[in-house]
Formats: C-alpha cells, structure tokens, sequence
C-alpha cells in the first residue's frame, strides 16, 4: 500500500496497528474513539486477528494483559473517562514489564466531561498514571500521517523497552481526515519473548507477576524499571522544531495545538514578528534539553494547551529559570485558534517593550 | 458546509476532500462530532493547501455552504471578506446580511425532488461551489463520488452525479 | 516388588504451603496437580493467580503463570486464550476476588463462553486481609467488618454464585463440590476432572465451585472447621452440578 488514501484518524490508528503486526485488540465503547474499536472489529478477523469487546474498561486492559504476557502484539484504545478505568491494569502491565500499546483520544474532563478534544491527561499520561513508580512511552502526534507512523513505532518501541507505550492523541486527531500513506518499513528485529506465558515445554516455567514481599526485592524491581526510564530518556526524545533558528518568540505545543500554532506563526511571521516552535514528539520522555537549549537563545515561551497547564510544568523544567515561561489554554472542548494565540504573542511583545 | 444533520453535508466535504487528495494537494476534514447526528445540526470544515496545512479549524473561511438558516445565522459573519457563501434557497429563508462577500443561491431541494430524491440536494450546493470555484475539477469529484459510495451503495451514484452536474449548471449562471 | 501409593504430582513444587492448619487450599491445590499430571498437560497448562491467600499458588504449580489483579483473572485468561487457544488456561479465584471485586470478570467470561477452567474457592471469608466479610459470608456470620453477624438489613445476602452463572447460555459446566472430608474431596476431583475435560474438548466455559474451610478467619479450630462446612455452608450452598453440557442430564 503506497497510494494515499484519507482515513479518519481513528481509522488510521487502527490500520496502522494491524500493518505493525497487532493482531489483538481490547476495547470497551467510548467517544470519541469509537471508529477504532468498529474499524478493528470489521478488519481484525480478515487478517486472521481477534477483536473482543470486553465487559468494561478494566476487562479490558487485563485482557491486553493476558494477550501481551502470551507474547502477542496487542492493542486497545479509549478515551479519557476510560483511560482513568485502565489505570489500575496500566500499572500491572508497567509492573510486569509487558509490551502493549494504549491510545487516548482525549477528551475533556474532569469526571464524565464533554467529548470534545482535550489535552488535560498530560499528567496522567507522563507521570505515571496509576499507583506506583512508573512511566508509560508517550507519544503525541500531531497529523493523521504522523498517528500512523507513531502507531507502528509504539508496537516497535514496546518491544523494545517491555514497557507499555501510549499514543496519546485528542478528539480533533480521532475524527479528523486526511491523506495518509502507509509506508512499508524495515522491520527490526527483537529478541524473542522468552518471558511469555506459553506452556512450560522444555523450558523452567515462566511467571508474569508484580508482587514482591520483600522490599529489598521490591526496591530492585523499581531500580529496575527505572533504569529503562533513563534508556529511554537517553534514546527515544522526539521533538521538532519549526522556524527557531531566528525567533525572538516560542510557542510550546503538541498535538492539535501544535499545527494551530504553525497557523499562528505563519501570520505573525506576515506581520513581521518572528515566531518558532518547539513542539515535543514523546512527552515522556520529555525534550528538557531542547528547551534549556532554546532558553537561552530566547527571553519568552508561550506554552499552548487544551488544559490548564500541564505540560508547562515540563517546558518549565526544561527552561529553569533561563527564559519567561507564559501560559495560554482552552479546556472543555474548547479548542484556541490560531487568532487567540496570534493575541498571546502580541501581549507577550507589547508587555516586553513597555 | 453545515446543515441539519443527515442533509449530509459531511458527505460533501469528503467528496471535496478525497477529490483534492486526487489531485496532490494537502487536505484536511474534520466535523463538529457530538450528539447531534440526524435532526441536529452538522458542519465539516474542509481545507484544501499547497501547503502543509496547519489549524484544521478555521476561523474565517474563503467558502461557505449553508444549508439551512441556522448555520446562515452562525456562519455567515465568520466568512471572509470576499468569500464565497452558497446557500440552499429551498431551506434557507433568511437573507445574507453582508455585502462584502459573493452570495450564489441554488434552490437545492427543488433541483434534487426533480431528479428524483431531494436527499441528493447536498450534491446540488457542492456542484455550485465547485463552478464558482473550479479547486477541484468534476472528474476527481465523480471520482471521488464512486469511491465513497463504494460497491454497497453503488447504485445512488448516478443520481448523485446528475445532481452535481445540476449543480454545476446553477453555478456557472 | 513395592508399589508406590502415594507421591507428589509431578506438577507441583517440593515445597511445603504457607497455608493455615486447616485450610482447604492445600487440598484444592494438590487436586488440580492431580487434574494435571493425570491428563499429562503440564506443558500445555497456563494458571492465573488472584489476590487473596492463593496469589502464591504459583509458588506450589509448576506451569506457566500469570499474577493478576484483584478479580480479574478471568480477563487476564481470556486475552491468553485468545492468542493461545490450545493452551489449557485456569484461574484460581477466591471469594473476595471472584465474588466482589470481580463479579463482572467470570459473568463475561462465561457468558462470552471462552474456553478456559476457574476453580473458585469459596470460604465465606477474606482471609488474607484478616477475616473480613466476603459475599458470600453467611447470615449470622460474624466477621471483623460484621461484628454483629451478617444481617439482610444491613449487609445483605450472600450470593450463590454457581447457580448464578449456571443460568447463562454461554456457560458449559458449573458445579459446586466441598473439600472438608475425604469423601467430599474424592467427588471433588472428580469433578474438577471433568472441568479440565470439558476445556480440553473446546466445549467452553467451566467452572467449580469449592467450599473451603478457613478456620483462621472463621475462629475455630481445623476440625471445627469442617463440622461448619457440613453444618452451615452446604445447607445454604447445596453441592452438585448445575450446568451440564448439552448432550448430558444434569445429576444433582
């Protein structure tokens, strides 16, 4: 398949995952998501694959438990309200070091919410989650063409790390379309899951567990863990960067935010103000280093989200203190125009000046 | 394009998108989602670049099609000036307040109940815009047209087509 | 020439139980590496331990496991099963885990009929967190959360759980048996035996019910113990078999 062809961005999340090899998925109906579970619902069986639509949110995730422990590429998706449920199985699966991929199209909230797009599970998405000292992958794509090559890098990258990744995506990414490419790509090889739960034939038995009774054990086990957090934060950080080499100004975004943001610079730069952006790939990990560095070329970022500053605690991490950091975001559905963010940078210059 | 929900006006615009995909520029759809499916109303906002296409939501844009008053009443000051608003004259009863944009009115309904379905009113207003427009041609529109409808529906795409057609012919007035 | 009468089932641990003097789990346990060796799958078995006194079942049965979650085993067999189906997957669930937390888990499973075997083990009380009331605690019963015996008006009934699933179409096999004497345990094997059959033919869903004393968590002695499995719990949880397979006549 190398001929374009323009799919929602449910659709492509879906597609993608059966052309990176998933043959299972296990979801429970949420909107705005619902086009991924019916797309894999109708796509699964023709390739062989299995799709379950499980009793609730949890089932589900332990589902994709049981699935990935087996030694299966697996899948499932949701949306804020139903990520919170999984939670509780995210935390196992981190725990038992197995690999999965989870996507949240996310909504707003707190609570039931609205269905419109959000970006207020930043925290919930880079910071752990559940209970216990844990980090998913996240990935945060900002076209349908970047969700479908995000989405077979998460199956490749959850290999790779035994670790869950989550692509995290929003309302406007889920039913949005356009032109889209699926890309044949090398395939690269993994050692083979030994770990998995496959009937004990010729081998000591395997066991895929996360309680430790003894703390001293305990305590190895998140060393562990923690040790690929740092493999990751030292290989994986994703970020683009766009028209910083001569900005005076930088916009921090991501997802949606950030291709209204481009929208945004393009008129600011028409006014003669010179904008850049920053715009992170993974949000865990984070790009630090690229804001430390930005920071010191620059005096002020304006940090753009569908929340009420999340990820601006990061940039502001990143930044320590070397640069203004400013703040502007829509919640509850609401998603900023470039005209809102075009009016940020402005006050942001004119407050500089006086 | 809005409309009541099931005029079908998300239909249309992924006409307009897949025919602009047909012709190798960037594209993007995306609809207001929510609970109002049939009965409620419904737009798709469609942006057709040779650019990489930043915002998918726009604020202001260059074309219009209003299908019934409310979306008149709600998009109408958000157009550009000098852009392009084509109303369903059938529904639409309020009049365009500016006068700083071009109105092209196309009696939508009446045109389709005479081919046969006023259910093929949407194609009508698409056809208007792409005469007045001409940003995509009518082969990657009747294209398009067949691959949306599919093998299931294969069979609604000649009415389809005469309606479009029809309505190229009121926007070329 | 001697013969052997009795040995360890090859499928399990050399290793003594952490279980109480007493409890019924040692004895569920070793049936199922009966159940095991008996049908030669041990390569071919996968468990799922709950949360409870059990989760360190796989510290006894030496096959492939999974840890899971408070009551969602049955999930965590399903995805396996699923990726798997000729592995022959169980879950070993106690009365809290399968009961309460996890009654949504074993009603879908079943009724999805996935092919998989749960052995709940049902002693009307949460052992490992110390006694507290389970669902299927009895009226009367006096736990450390009803401390003035369990009573319909403030903590309702308790459940039956086996003729609760047995209503189900996409249930297969549903029985409930008792391990507190020998006899009871003979019939008990018997039974799971054909839980595992039934798995191992692709017929479905199966699962067995356990009656199991825990005379830590009731407060009496081993013997006690069983007198009250005879006495109170099998008048409110009759044994027997609820759900047969189609082409079979249910024998109570």
């Amino acid at each position: 398949m190398d001929e374009k062809v323009l799919i929602t961005g449910n659709e492509a999340i879906g597609e993608a995952a059966i052309q990176a090899g998933c043959r299972f998925f296990f979801g429970y109906p949420i909107t705005p998501q619902n086009k991924v579970p019916e797309y894999l619902s109708y796509r699964l069986p023709q390739v062989g694959g299995c799709f379950v639509q499980a009793e609730s949110e949890i089932a589900a995730i332990y589902m994709v438990f049981g699935a990935a422990g087996a030694g299966a590429r697996v899948l499932t998706s949701s949306s804020s309200p139903g990520i919170s449920l999984k939670q509780e199985g995210i935390s196992y699966i981190a725990a038992a070091e197995l690999p999965c991929v989870i996507v949240n199209v996310m909504r707003a909230g707190p609570g039931l919410g609205g269905i419109l797009p959000s970006q207020s599970d930043y925290f919930q998405a880079t910071k752990g989650g559940g209970h216990g000292d844990y980090h998913l992958l996240a990935l945060a794509p900002s076209t349908i063409q970047e969700t479908v090559d995000l989405m077979m890098d998460a199956f490749d990258l959850a290999d790779k790390y035994r670790n869950p990744v989550i692509v995290l995506a929003d309302g406007c990414i889920g039913q949005m379309m356009e032109p889209v490419e699926f890309k044949e790509r090398p395939s690269e090889v993994f050692p083979p899951k030994d770990w998995a739960v496959t009937g004990a034939k010729n081998r000591p038995r395997n066991l895929l567990k996360s309680l430790y009774l003894d703390p001293e054990k305990l305590e190895q086990h998140n060393l562990k863990l923690h040790k690929k957090y740092l493999e990751m934060a030292k290989n994986e950080v994703r970020v683009e960067t766009y028209l910083t080499e001569d900005a005076d100004i930088i916009i921090a975004a991501y997802g949606t935010v950030a291709r209204i943001s481009r929208t945004a610079i393009k008129i600011l730069r028409k006014k003669g103000i010179k904008v850049g952006m920053v715009r992170p790939i993974t949000v865990f990990p984070f790009p630090y280093e690229t804001f430390a560095e930005i920071s010191e070329k620059v005096d002020n970022i304006l940090v753009v989200e569908m929340s009420l500053g999340q990820m601006v605690e990061d940039v502001k991490l990143g930044v320590c203190g070397r640069a203004n950091v400013h703040f502007y975001g829509r919640v509850g559905g609401m998603v900023p125009t470039y005209d809102e963010i075009v009016r940020e940078i402005e006050k942001i210059r004119r407050s500089q000046v006086s | 394009m809005a409309g009541f929900g099931g005029q079908g006006v998300l239909f249309i615009g992924r006409l307009l998108a897949h025919a602009a995909m047909k012709e190798g520029r960037n594209v993007t759809w995306i609809p207001s989602y929510g609970p109002a499916m049939r009965g409620g109303t419904a737009n798709c906002t469609v942006v057709i670049s040779d650019e990489v296409i930043g915002s998918p939501v726009i604020t202001s844009p260059h074309s219009l099609i209003v299908m019934n008053n409310p979306s008149l009443d709600a998009f109408e000051p958000r157009l550009k000036t000098g852009g392009l608003l084509i109303v369903n004259s059938s529904l639409v009863t309020h009049e365009a307040k500016r006068n700083d944009i071009t109105v092209v009115k196309a009696p939508a309904n009446k045109i389709a109940f005479e081919i046969g379905s006023d259910r093929v009113a949407n194609m009508v207003l698409l056809g208007a815009y792409s005469a007045c427009t001409k940003v995509v041609t009518k082969e990657n529109i009747l294209e398009a047209l067949k691959k949306v409808l599919g093998e299931k529906k294969k069979h609604l795409f000649e009415i389809n087509k005469t309606a479009f057609e029809k309505g190229l012919e009121t926007g070329n007035l | 020439m001697m013969k052997i009468a009795f040995e360890r089932p090859r499928s399990m641990f050399p290793v003594p139980t952490h279980y109480c003097p007493g409890c019924g789990h040692g004895i569920i346990h070793r049936l199922l590496g009966e159940v095991i060796d008996e049908f030669g799958i041990r390569e071919k078995v996968v468990g799922v331990a709950p949360v409870g006194c059990s989760v360190l079942i796989y510290n006894y049965i030496d096959c492939d496991m999974y840890e899971a979650a408070h009551g969602r085993a049955p999930a965590i067999a399903t995805g396996c099963k699923r990726v798997h189906p000729d592995l022959i997957v169980f879950t070993y669930q106690g009365d809290g885990d399968l009961a309460s937390i996890g009654t949504a888990e074993v009603i879908h499973a079943a009724t999805r009929g996935e092919n998989i075997t749960v052995l709940f083990v049902n002693n009307a009380v949460y052992g490992m967190t110390g006694g507290q009331m389970a669902p299927t605690t009895l009226l009367g019963q006096k736990t450390t959360t009803s401390p003035y015996g369990r009573a319909p008006k403030r903590e309702g009934y308790p459940i039956r759980i086996a003729e609760m699933l047995a209503t189900l179409e996409g249930a297969t096999y549903i029985a409930r048996v008792s391990v507190h004497s020998p006899r009871a345990v003979i019939a008990a094997k018997r039974v799971l035996k054909k839980a595992f059959e039934i798995q191992i033919n692709g017929l479905g869903f199966s699962l067995v019910e356990f009656l199991s004393q825990c005379p830590t968590g009731w407060g009496v002695s081993p013997t006690e113990a069983t007198k009250w499995v005879e006495e109170k719990m099998i008048p409110f949880f009759p044994l027997g078999e609820f759900k047969v397979p189609k082409n079979e006549k249910l024998v109570k």
